[in-house]
């Protein structure tokens, strides 16, 4: 095959045994790769109703057909299994290097089923596949695993990892590659953990073949001529001069940046401490690119003195949950929080989340100072850095912030106070002055998640076309082609922020130059639609409704209190409807009979 | 003309375009493995600089080989006659940069050759990490950067 692989390995960890398989041609051309073909794949292996902790649930890490060439920015793979924060399909990409070398070791994934008795690690080089013991980095945070393994493997070898948080089974746990890139949400190192798989270590020397390396260089060349002189994502870009936080100061400017918990939204939060400005003149002291990206939005960021840091980091997400939601304008604690996520293997979104939802509770008597350990008021900054090792480690007050903020409130009465949905939180864009972002955080398929539609691209930067960030109508959709794209993109192993400079028509003239199969930009979109579709037939078996696509309370009834966005709610209400009827979804969005056959989805194993 | 693939180290972002192009211009295929440059890294801390053939004009690659097969072309350019070449290694061993590898999925010994004079590395390099240009003046970047320490009033010449 071109662009694939072709070949899977299988590890079963009960056994032990290692087994290569051949990739299905015809699945990969209709699920790409990475998040469609890892999901497609899960489904006809496991019960979708499994206990996601259970050795039954099967961890799949998946590259696309674009991952590890030189198509742009095409660096992700993902990671697929059915998620323990949510319950829903959970899906986690990352950039950096792994990926990449995974293809080049000859594999298009690697699917690994039950679970080990003791911690060991897999060692991938080339076609030598073993299962070594990880008793010695088990209880090692991700930086010294990763050195450790590098060390007793090889120098260029690959790592992901685990860290602290996954083998104590912290809800929201990431799986950390190359040091401080995180398959980051719902879930997926808590997986991990329960499989007592410590790392993934990679050496690759083989080669991706190209169907058309004529016609690839030059449709490579012409997009890399506009993704470059692009203003987000060019070689002097937004992204690469601020990196993704370069949002930050858009955010708060158009009220939109949740400040304690989103109670606050809107109030000044001093955010010009905290924006990609500021990151970049105070903190920055060198960029960072992923495998094959001119983007290059990576930090590397040292501080100081009291929470000293020096690493990788923090990007947008770790800021403002760090940041204004827990009422801290001081950049260093979330340099120095997101820093410790990365080494204990935490989502610092939910991480983040969950403490400002902690302290929104402390400031309202439902918690107090004896159960947090801390007087735990917003902008408490030592109490933040302190519980993100409480919480790795499942200490104290961290055993119950280590179950999402979710449970958290639920624990004490207030679940209302978490700001989730299906019970994975927000990120950083509250959607009362974002009236689209709202509807796609409630129809999340792995819960809250901007990366599933980016919809401030529309609303803010007006990408494609400037629209009425109040407005509700012809929202959904905007939405739907929003999320159909994201599931392609995704899939096919392309970073999400291509997509900020390039249109899918590009995408898929790198799709059929280097698979060879002609994809057109319908044939491209129709696939994340099928995706998207898939996951939510996923979701439905395991009996999410209607009822879960729903946005928490305060951001329904309560208007935004200052600035840009003062007085509005969000109006999910008005555009459900709309788009369950555009997606051909039922009233309880449930896909009809005639959308599952139009997109090929009759023979699912659900 | 003695031309001159130029490292600038402190400009690397390590996004291993520079491989990438590399590897892909010489093989057809993304294969780093397969590449001429080379990107060293201290990932943790995001340092990194890429290295290649700085094609020395009394080269111990050449003087090392027993079969003559390391010649010099137009620009100064090093190449491997894959033809006499035995794939002994010495060339390896006696670059004192590491800039000859051995090509483990093809058996040969690979190094920079340029790309017959229009480097691939350098084109899509977004960093400004490796600049191609003739060897005769590839200092004078150098000396312009010390030259503004010296000369503490130069920067009324952009005024």
């Amino acid at each position: 095959m071109y662009g694939w692989i072709g070949q899977l390995l299988r590890v079963n960890l009960t056994t032990g045994k290692i087994t290569k398989e051949p990739l299905d041609p015809i699945e990969a051309k209709e699920y790409i790769g990475a998040r469609g073909l890892g999901t497609r794949i899960w489904i006809r292996e496991c019960d979708a109703t499994v206990d996601p902790l259970s050795p039954d649930n099967k961890l799949i890490m998946m590259t696309g057909p674009l991952t590890g060439t030189l198509a742009v920015s095409s660096s992700r793979y993902e990671v697929v299994c059915k998620g323990p924060l949510t319950g829903t399909i959970a899906a986690s990409n990352s950039g950096g290097y792994f990926g990449p070398e995974l293809k080049y070791a000859g594999y298009d994934g690697i699917i690994f089923e039950g679970q080990s008795e003791k911690p060991v690690y897999l060692w991938v080089n080339n076609d030598e596949v073993e299962l070594r013991s990880a008793e010695h980095v088990w209880g090692k945070g991700c930086y010294d695993t990763t050195e450790l393994l590098v060390a007793e493997t090889n120098p260029k070898a690959r790592v992901n990892c685990i860290g602290q948080a996954g083998e104590n089974l912290v809800k929201f746990a990431a799986i950390i590659n190359d040091v401080a890139r995180a398959a980051g949400r719902t879930g997926v190192g808590t997986v991990m953990g329960s499989k007592k798989l410590k790392a993934v270590v990679v050496r690759g020397t083989q080669g991706i073949k190209i169907a058309d390396p004529k016609g690839f260089k030059e449709v490579m060349e012409r997009i890399n001529g506009v993704l470059r002189t692009n203003a987000s994502t060019g070689c002097c870009g937004g992204l690469h001069e601020f990196g993704s936080n370069v949002t930050y100061s858009f955010l708060d400017d158009a009220g939109v940046l949740p400040v304690n918990n989103f109670r606050d939204t809107g109030t000044d939060c001093n955010a010009d401490n905290l924006s990609g400005e500021s990151q970049t003149n105070v903190w920055l002291v060198r960029t960072k690119g992923c495998m094959g990206c001119p983007i290059r939005c990576g930090r590397i960021t040292r501080s100081t003195g009291k929470h000293a840091s020096y690493a990788e980091g923090p990007e947008l997400e770790t800021i403002w949950s760090f940041g204004s939601d827990c009422g801290v304008d001081n950049m260093k604690i979330p340099m120095a929080a997101g820093h410790l996520c990365n080494d204990y293997g935490i989502d610092t979104i939910t991480m983040g989340a969950t403490v400002a939802a902690a302290m929104d509770m402390y400031e309202a008597g439902i918690l107090d100072k004896e159960t947090t350990g801390w007087d735990l008021k917003f902008g408490n900054e030592d109490a933040i850095v302190d519980l993100v090792s409480k919480t790795a480690f499942r200490e104290g007050f961290g055993n119950d912030l280590a179950e999402g903020s979710y449970r958290l409130g639920e624990k004490y009465g207030h679940p209302e106070l978490s700001m989730s949905v299906k019970k994975q939180e927000l990120s950083a864009y509250d959607p009362r002055g974002l009236q689209s972002m709202g509807l796609n955080y409630a129809t999340g398929n792995r819960g809250a998640c901007h990366v599933r539609a980016f919809m401030p691209a529309l609303e803010i930067y007006g990408l494609p076309v400037q629209v009425d960030r109040f407005a509700t109508e012809g929202k959904a959709a905007w939405v739907k082609i929003f999320q159909d794209i994201a599931s392609s993109v995704d899939s096919s192993g392309s970073c999400c922020f291509i997509t900020f400079g390039i249109t899918s028509k590009e995408i898929a003239e790198e799709m059929t130059a280097i698979t060879g199969i002609e994809y057109t930009e319908e044939d491209f979109i129709k696939a994340g639609e099928r995706i998207w579709n898939m996951e939510r037939l996923f979701n439905l078996k395991n009996g999410f409704t209607r009822e879960d696509d729903k946005l928490p309370p305060r951001l329904l009834n309560d208007p935004i209190k200052a600035g840009a966005s003062q007085g509005y709610v969000n109006r999910l209400d008005e555009m459900l409807d709309d788009y369950y009827n555009l997606r051909g979804w039922d009233r309880n969005g449930v896909p009809s009979q005639s959308k599952i056959e139009d997109l090929g989805l009759s023979k699912l194993e659900l | 003309m003695t031309k001159l693939i130029r490292i600038i180290p402190d400009n690397c972002t390590g996004c291993y375009l520079c491989e990438q192009a590399c590897s892909f211009h010489h093989t057809d295929e993304c294969r780093p493995s397969a590449t001429r440059v080379t990107v060293v890294a201290w990932g943790h801390v995001g340092l990194s600089t890429p290295l290649l053939c700085l094609q020395c004009d009394d080269a111990p690659c050449a003087r090392v080989c027993p079969e003559g097969a390391i010649k010099k072309i137009a620009n100064g350019v090093m190449v491997i006659d894959n033809v006499k070449c035995i794939k002994c290694k010495i060339c390896m061993i006696a670059c004192p940069f590491g800039n000859i590898k051995y090509d483990d999925v093809t058996s040969t010994m690979i190094k920079c050759d340029q790309c017959g004079g229009d480097p691939e590395c350098v084109k899509i390099c977004p960093s400004g990490a490796l600049i191609y240009e003739d060897a005769g003046s590839a200092n004078m970047i150098i000396q312009q950067k010390y030259a503004t320490q010296l000369r503490t009033d130069s920067g009324e010449a952009s005024e």
